[in-house]
């Protein structure tokens, strides 16, 4: 039985250096995640922290930086009580040219069997990749209520 | 035809900066449908019972199927299979389901593909590969009013499979 994962695809009209920098830079992601800030310097063995509105919900050590194909992170969810439990969990995009579009492949594995987190990242990341392919296509992220989610804890 | 059988085997959602009812029509008008589904045209009588078919653009029927739901602008259900010989037989029936709901300024579009019997991650494999490119073009259509031209090559690894149970491919 393969261990459960998470897999989304997308297609942005854009290239793989601006999607890059897109993915890897607080200025972008404040618009399409959330309000959030991604707090690294994206070397290999660099600490990554998300922190939404202030407030730290994710850590890991970047593990992969290949710009503009590849990116991987270590993924650990320190806010909610029953997530923060959970092992740590492997996040890798890969960003591949495709005619004047850009396939981005988002791989967030490695979850324990019937984990708490792999619901709530299952819910998020839909929302936030949207919201991101709706920025560099458009200039404009979405307005989505995280409550709009329906993820325990992040109302 | 009775859906409580059937297990969701790929999910795919998507939020778009729309209407519930325009991502309905676009779901649901042969014309809209041409800009964002390979060039496919759908063609669905909204009604429970109604037909629901899928043209190449040639013309030729690709996929043909049944309204099982139909809840304007939330909820369709339809079964979908593949004019292909022997593919029903071996495969049964595949169902979808498109859900519409507002998130904020929002929609979110939840595609479900599912089936009567366990099916290998090979022959799913094609659903897998065709809808992220199918809805990212339908909500580049409806935010930017241009399609997205997603070329794609035919989904090997799912023909592959299908060819190996004896089911005659293109």
């Amino acid at each position: 039985m393969p261990r459960p994962e998470f897999v989304y695809v997308t297609y942005i009209e854009t290239t793989p250096e601006k999607l890059w920098q897109a993915l890897t830079s607080s200025e972008f992601s404040r618009r399409y995640w959330f309000n959030t800030e991604l707090q690294s310097d994206f070397k290999v063995g660099s600490p990554f922290a998300l922190v939404m509105n202030g407030t730290t919900t994710d850590v890991g050590e970047i593990l992969e930086a290949d710009p503009p194909r590849r990116l991987s992170y270590t993924f650990h969810h320190v806010l909610n009580e029953t997530a923060r439990k959970e092992p740590p969990t492997k996040v890798v995009f890969t960003l591949e040219k495709h005619g004047n579009l850009v396939k981005l492949t988002l791989t967030h594995e490695n979850f324990a069997a019937g984990s708490e987190l792999l619901d709530g990242i299952s819910r998020g990341w839909p929302a936030i990749l949207a919201s991101l392919k709706s920025l560099m296509e458009t200039g404009t992220a979405l307005t989505i209520p995280i409550a709009a989610l329906g993820i325990e804890g992040m109302e | 035809m009775k859906i409580d059988t059937f297990k969701p085997m790929t999910v795919y959602t998507i939020y778009i900066a729309s209407t519930p009812e325009k991502v309905w029509e676009a779901l649901t008008s042969a014309e809209f449908s041409r800009k964002y589904f390979f060039g496919n045209s759908v063609e669905v009588e909204l009604k429970v019972g109604g037909a629901y078919v899928v043209r190449t653009p040639d013309g030729a029927l690709h996929i043909s199927g049944e309204v099982i739901e139909c809840d304007p602008p939330k909820k369709l259900t339809f079964t979908f299979n593949v004019n292909w010989p022997a593919l029903i037989e071996k495969l049964g029936p595949t169902l979808v389901t498109y859900e519409i709901e507002s998130a904020g300024e929002a929609v979110r579009l939840t595609m479900t593909e599912s089936h009567d019997r366990p099916l290998s991650d090979d022959i799913l494999s094609g659903g897998r590969q065709g809808w992220p490119a199918i809805l990212s073009s339908l909500k580049s259509v409806l935010e930017t009013g241009k399609p997205l031209v997603v070329k794609m090559a035919p989904p090997q690894r799912m023909l592959a499979a299908l060819r190996e149970l004896g089911i005659a491919t293109p």
